[in-house]
């Protein structure tokens, strides 16, 4: 296995595995962390998985860059010499989704881009799993790949004020829930009922790197039964919508 | 009146006040900020002279204007930015410990020189840890702060102190490790690996010439303005990000990522600047010169050990 590091701070270290992006090395990077928490311990004082990288902050008060590198060295070459030994199978994370104009304002145009319906479009993203690559942007922001190309699609070029938690989106070859209200740029195509960020649950945040996620579409009946909410609707085509023309 | 818990009664909170202690930890790769005090030198020396640990909670008053109301008999010791302090209407000094008893007044004014003033109180402000282990304020994400929900100190809230057993000594910090915040600040940067996307012009200009401190600068990061940078190539991908990183984005104006800085970003990282860099590089205010003096990691980590172990002793 392929790994170097380069200092990015003074208690931090990049460690690099892949030059780009790749899903093998979601499972590689996400190994890693694992060993590195085993062998290091309370040393350890962030691990943060990107893409193609894992950002180690550790302790001054208990190490300094040499020792660091001397216990993190034989740990990370075990792991490329051993291979899969007792690696866990990642979680796959069940997602339902209301796909609809009236929560995701873009699904119309993302459906349209690619020539086809938008019961094919939402097809076509519930089809596949997906892999969290990395969390960010904000606590709980879930970056998941990748999407079918024909569904990619740029980000807006003015972003919205108000994004609603909850809210499904596309950027390039990427897809991700806002976990909390906020400003945003992603295409919008649905909503999920579930609470992605939750301070006061024992695993605050739904996704973490590594996992994989499944995508269900669910009904309006179904959506409002999980507590799914219709209400705060920043966007002007809303209310016309509510009217109830759908499909 | 009598069910209140003792404490700190805001009569008026400020600008911006936040209680901070020393941050996060662990909860980076939720997309969850560190935060934490700005100047680490000005909090720990409060929390030391009044024997608190490392680490206890603190607040920070950014551009002063805090008045407060104790309800108990406590110690307290204000640091950092040269803010009048009065106590009763009695200008009383910084770095030092302070005796209150109930009903005085404590009155911090805009500062003379330096942005952030700390007021600790001994045993710490007392308020349930949050994420990462924090009772640090992220106004950005809502989270932790008195309320745990992010918001800033408002009037009529209470800062909650532990009742005093024992009369506590009276302490001053030293003069000489007091800093002169109107001196000008020179900030002490470790090169990164990305240091070979700059061309060698642009790393000439940043660390010859001065940069001026952007007013669009907060606890997620510092704006420079000056020579532009120029870069070679087009952004990464995205990766996590380290305190006191520089990052420059496409108009090529170096931007100091500070403690409630994103998680991870992708943006060409010249280097980071050092920790007791960012200490200094709190008290300078919008317009201030900055200049850059590259470090080597060997120096810069025995110098972060040393402030490290004499706060943790």
């Amino acid at each position: 296995m392929f790994w170097r590091y380069e200092v990015t701070g003074v208690d931090t270290i990049t460690l690099h595995f892949g030059e780009k992006i790749d899903v093998a090395l979601v499972s590689t990077i996400n190994r890693a962390a694992s060993v590195l928490h085993n062998t290091l311990g309370e040393r350890l004082l962030d691990a943060v998985p990107s893409y193609t990288t894992l950002l180690l902050r550790y302790d001054l008060l208990q190490d300094d860059l040499a020792s660091l590198v001397a216990d993190l060295k034989p740990a990370l070459d075990s792991l490329s010499t051993a291979g899969n030994e007792s690696a866990k199978p990642p979680e796959v994370v069940d997602v339902p989704v209301f796909y609809d104009p009236r929560v995701g304002p873009d699904l119309e145009n993302i459906a349209s881009r690619a020539n086809i319906s938008v019961e094919e479009a939402i097809k076509r993203h519930t089809g596949r799993t997906y892999h969290v690559f990395a969390i960010g942007f904000a606590p709980g922001f879930a970056y998941l790949g990748q999407v079918a190309d024909e569904l990619a699609a740029p980000r807006l070029s003015t972003p919205r004020k108000k994004v609603p938690a909850g809210t499904l989106g596309i950027a390039d070859t990427q897809t991700a829930i806002y976990p909390i209200s906020s400003p945003g740029g992603w295409n919008l195509i649905g909503r999920t009922p579930l609470t992605l960020f939750d301070p006061d649950r024992t695993r605050p945040s739904l996704l973490e790197a590594g996992q994989l996620v499944r995508f269900r579409a669910i009904s309006e009946s179904e959506y409002t039964a999980l507590s799914g909410k219709l209400d705060d609707l920043p966007w002007e085509t809303a209310a016309a919508n509510a009217k109830g023309d759908q499909k | 009146m009598t069910d209140q818990p003792q404490g700190l009664i805001v009569r008026k909170p400020g600008f911006l006040s936040l209680l901070q202690d020393a941050g996060r930890t662990r909860v980076m790769h939720l997309g969850l900020a560190c935060g934490g005090a700005m100047d680490r030198h000005a909090w720990a020396w409060g929390n030391q002279l009044l024997g608190n640990r490392y680490g206890a909670t603190a607040l920070e008053v950014t551009f002063g204007g805090c008045e407060l109301t104790c309800n108990l008999n406590t110690q307290i010791a204000v640091t950092g930015a040269a803010v009048t302090c009065t106590v009763n209407g009695e200008a009383r000094p910084l770095w030092a410990t302070l005796n209150l008893c109930p009903g005085d007044d404590i009155a911090l004014s805009a500062p003379q020189s330096g942005l952030r003033a700390y007021l600790a109180v001994r045993g710490g402000f007392q308020t349930e840890a949050g994420l990462g282990g924090s009772c640090a304020t992220f106004t950005r994400e809502g989270t932790g702060g008195l309320h745990h929900n992010g918001k800033p100190l408002q009037t009529g809230d209470v800062l909650p102190c532990p009742p005093m057993t024992h009369e506590a000594p009276n302490r001053k910090v030293p003069n000489h490790w007091i800093p002169d915040y109107n001196a000008e600040t020179a900030l002490d940067v470790i090169l990164g690996a990305q240091v070979d996307r700059f061309p060698a012009c642009a790393l000439e200009s940043f660390f010859s010439e001065s940069y001026e401190l952007s007013p669009q600068s907060d606890r997620m990061g510092v704006r420079l303005n000056g020579p532009a940078l120029e870069i070679n190539g087009e952004r990464l991908i995205s990766e996590g990000i380290s305190l006191g990183a520089i990052q420059v984005p496409a108009d090529g104006q170096p931007i100091i990522l500070l403690n409630d800085r994103q998680t991870i970003g992708g943006y060409p990282k010249l280097g980071a600047v050092t920790p007791r860099s960012l200490d200094a590089l709190a008290q300078c205010v919008p317009g201030s010169k900055l200049r850059f003096r590259p470090t080597s990691l060997h120096e810069a980590q025995r110098q972060e050990q040393t402030f490290l172990r004499f706060f943790n002793q």
